[in-house]
C-alpha cells in the first residue's frame, strides 16, 4: 500500500532546480533510502514533504490526502515525523523535556497524563531512560541525534523521515543507530532515510531512490542500485 | 510540573514567593505612607515594569524584537483621551487594552510570517504611522493638536497600575504552566523544530503578541489620566518602545524577575539622573547601557546567578577536597 506519493514535484531556488520533476512513492512498513551526492536535493525533498517549504509545482499526498501546501504542524498531526540533518533539539531543555514536547504537541488533544506515558515509553524504547534528566549540552552527538528521533517518535508518526541520522557517528554508534531504525520499523513505522553511510543503506533499505542534480536517476532494490552503471559512475565510484 | 521547574537554568531559587507577596503588600501601602512624589515616581516605575514584562512575554519568549510597544501604549492613552469622563478608570483601561490587542492581532497576522529585522522595522513604522495619522486627523478635523484628559488622582492611577501588575504577573505564571506557554518555549528554543513537532507557530506568536499588547494599552489608558494633557508626540513617544527593551536586557530576559528588576533599577536611575544630574543624564544612561551589554550580556540576574553558581562550585570543590 502506498502511504506517501509525489508526482512531478519541482522546487527551484533562484533559477537553480533543487528538485526537478521528481516522482516517488513510499510503501507502508518499508525502509526507503534516499541517496545522492551533496547538493542533489535530498534534504530539499524532505523539506517539501514535511511542509517546511512549498513545491513550485507537483502534488504530494500522504495516506491519500494532499499535503503539499500544508503547514508543518498540520502534516505532523497527520502522522508524518522527521528529524533534521543537523540535530535541531531544544538546547536549554533536558532530554526528557525535549521528548515530552513532542508527545504534548504531536497530536491534538493529548492530555498531560498521556504525554507523560508516551514520553516514558519512547525514552525506554530508544534506550534513553537513564539520560532523561541530562541537559542536551552534556550528551554525545549520537545521543543528541537519538533524542531527536525520540522527540519525533513521541509525536506518534506512521511515517518517519530521518535526515543523515548516522553522519558523524563512529562505527559502533552507526551499528546502534541501525539497530534502532530496524526496531522502529518493527513497531510498524514506515521509514524514509537520507544516508551517506553505504553499509547502513545497503543493509537496511528495501528500496533506494537516487537523486542527482535534483533529478531521480535511479530507483530499485539495493542490489539493483549497486549494479546500476549510472549510479556507479556518478555516486558510488568504480 | 517537572517540565517547568527545570525549564531554564535555576542555580538559585527565584526570589521566594513569600518575599514577593511581602513586597507587593508594602507597595500597596506605599501611597498612604510616603510623600506624593514617591507615589508618583513609583507609579511610573510600575508602568515601566508592566511594559517590560509585556515586551518580554512576547519578544523575550519568541526572539522576535517588537518595537510596537509605543503604538499599543499610545492607543491606550487615546482611549482615555476620547472616553475619559464617560467611563470609570477600570473601564478606560479595558477599552485601551482591547484596542491595543486588536491592533496587535492585525499586525501579527500580517507580519509574524516575517523574520528578524523586517518584523522589527515594521513594528517601529506602526508607531510613527499612528503618531502622524492621529496628528493629521486631529489638526484637520478637530482643529487641535492635543487633548485634555479627564484626570484621576495619582493615587488612583497608582492603584490602577498596581492591580494591573498583579493581574499581569498572575497571567504570566498561568501561561508559563500552560500548553500555550510550553509552545512559546519550543518556539524560542527552535522555531523550525517546534513547527515539525506539531506546533502552529504563527498562531502561537500572534496570540502571545495580542495578549502582551493588552496590558500595554491598559497601562497607557491609566497613565493618560495622570498626565491630563496629551498629544500624539506624548502618546506615541518612541521611548516607550525602546526603554522596555533596554530594561529587559539590563535585568536579564531569560529570568522571570529580570524585566521587573531591570525596569525598577533603570526607571529609578533615570529619575535620579534627570533630577540630580540633568546635564550628563543622557551621557550617563548611554555609558551604563554600553557597560551592561559588554559586561553582563545576560543582565543583572545573569551576573548574579553566575556568581552564585561559582560560589556553590567552589564550596563543592572544597567539600570534595576535605573528604
Amino acid at each position: 500500500m502506498t502511504v506517501l506519493e509525489g508526482k512531478g514535484v519541482n522546487k527551484a531556488f533562484g533559477g537553480r532546480k533543487a528538485v526537478d520533476n521528481v516522482d516517488f512513492d513510499v510503501q507502508a512498513h518499508e525502509i526507503l533510502g534516499l541517496i545522492g551526492p551533496n547538493g542533489a536535493g535530498k534534504t530539499t525533498l524532505f523539506n517539501l514533504i514535511s511542509g517546511a517549504i512549498r513545491p513550485d509545482s507537483g502534488v504530494i499526498t500522504y495516506k491519500g490526502t494532499r499535503i503539499s501546501g500544508r503547514k508543518p504542524y498540520a502534516i505532523c498531526h497527520m502522522g508524518l515525523g522527521r528529524t533534521f540533518q543537523t540535530a535541531k533539539n531544544f538546547p536549554d531543555l533536558t532530554v526528557y523535556q525535549n521528548v515530552r514536547m513532542g508527545a504534548t504537541f504531536g497530536k491534538k488533544g493529548v492530555s498531560e497524563a498521556d504525554a507523560e506515558r508516551i514520553t516514558n515509553e519512547v525514552l525506554a524504547f530508544v534506550g534513553l531512560q537513564d539520560a532523561a534528566e541530562k541537559s542536551m549540552k552534556d550528551i554525545t552527538l549520537a545521543l543528541q541525534k537519538r533524542v531527536e528521533v525520540a522527540r519525533a517518535l513521541a509525536t506518534g508518526p506512521d511515517l518517519l523521515m530521518l535526515d543523515e541520522l548516522m553522519a558523524g557517528l563512529n562505527p559502533t554508534e552507526v551499528g546502534e543507530a541501525m539497530a534502532l531504525v530496524s526496531r522502529i520499523r518493527d513497531r510498524g513505522v514506515t521509514i524514509v532515510m537520507i544516508e551517506h553511510v553505504m553499509r547502513a543503506i545497503m543493509n537496511m533499505c528495501d528500496r533506494i531512490l537516487v537523486l542527482h542534480h535534483g533529478q531521480k536517476i535511479a530507483e530499485g532494490t539495493p542490489a539493483e542500485i549497486a549494479a546500476n552503471p549510472t549510479v556507479i559512475e556518478i555516486y558510488l565510484g568504480e | 510540573m517537572k517540565l517547568l521547574r527545570a525549564y531554564r537554568e535555576k542555580p538559585v531559587r527565584a526570589v521566594p514567593a513569600a518575599a514577593v507577596v511581602l513586597i507587593l503588600i508594602l507597595l500597596g501601602l506605599l501611597p498612604g505612607m510616603t510623600p506624593p512624589y514617591t507615589t508618583i515616581m513609583v507609579g511610573s516605575v510600575l508602568m515601566y515594569i508592566i511594559l517590560s514584562l509585556c515586551w518580554n512575554m512576547f519578544s523575550g519568549a519568541t526572539g522576535y524584537i517588537s518595537l510596537a510597544t509605543a503604538a499599543f501604549f499610545g492607543l491606550g492613552v487615546y482611549a482615555s483621551a476620547f472616553l475619559g469622563g464617560t467611563l470609570p478608570l477600570p473601564a478606560l483601561m479595558l477599552v485601551g487594552g482591547a484596542a491595543a490587542s486588536v491592533l496587535a492581532f492585525l499586525i501579527g497576522l500580517i507580519t509574524l510570517r516575517l523574520r528578524g529585522v523586517y518584523f522589527t522595522i515594521f513594528t517601529l513604522g506602526i508607531v510613527k504611522l499612528l503618531e502622524q495619522l492621529i496628528l493629521y486627523l486631529e489638526i484637520h478635523f478637530n482643529n487641535t493638536r492635543g487633548r485634555f484628559v479627564v484626570s484621576h488622582s495619582y493615587t488612583e492611577v497608582f492603584y490602577a497600575l498596581y492591580v494591573l501588575l498583579i493581574l499581569l504577573l498572575a497571567a504570566i505564571l498561568i501561561i508559563r504552566r500552560s500548553r500555550f506557554g510550553k509552545a512559546l518555549i519550543c518556539i524560542a528554543e527552535g522555531e523550525d523544530a517546534a513547527q515539525h513537532i506539531g506546533i502552529n507557530a504563527t498562531m502561537v506568536k500572534v496570540l502571545a503578541f495580542t495578549i502582551s499588547a493588552f496590558a500595554m494599552g491598559a497601562a497607557g489608558a491609566a497613565m493618560a489620566t495622570r498626565w491630563s494633557y496629551i498629544d500624539p508626540y506624548i502618546a506615541f513617544n518612541a521611548n516607550y518602545s525602546f526603554l522596555p527593551v533596554l530594561m529587559v536586557i539590563f535585568g536579564g530576559s531569560r529570568y522571570l524577575p529580570g524585566p521587573i528588576i531591570g525596569a525598577a533599577i533603570f526607571a529609578y536611575l533615570q529619575e535620579l539622573l534627570t533630577t540630580r544630574f540633568p546635564y550628563i543624564y543622557m551621557l550617563a544612561m548611554g555609558l551604563i547601557m554600553i557597560a551592561a551589554i559588554l559586561f553582563m550580556p545576560r543582565g543583572i540576574l545573569g551576573l548574579i546567578y553566575d556568581g552564585v553558581r561559582k560560589i556553590h562550585k567552589r564550596k563543592e570543590a572544597k567539600a570534595d577536597d576535605g573528604s
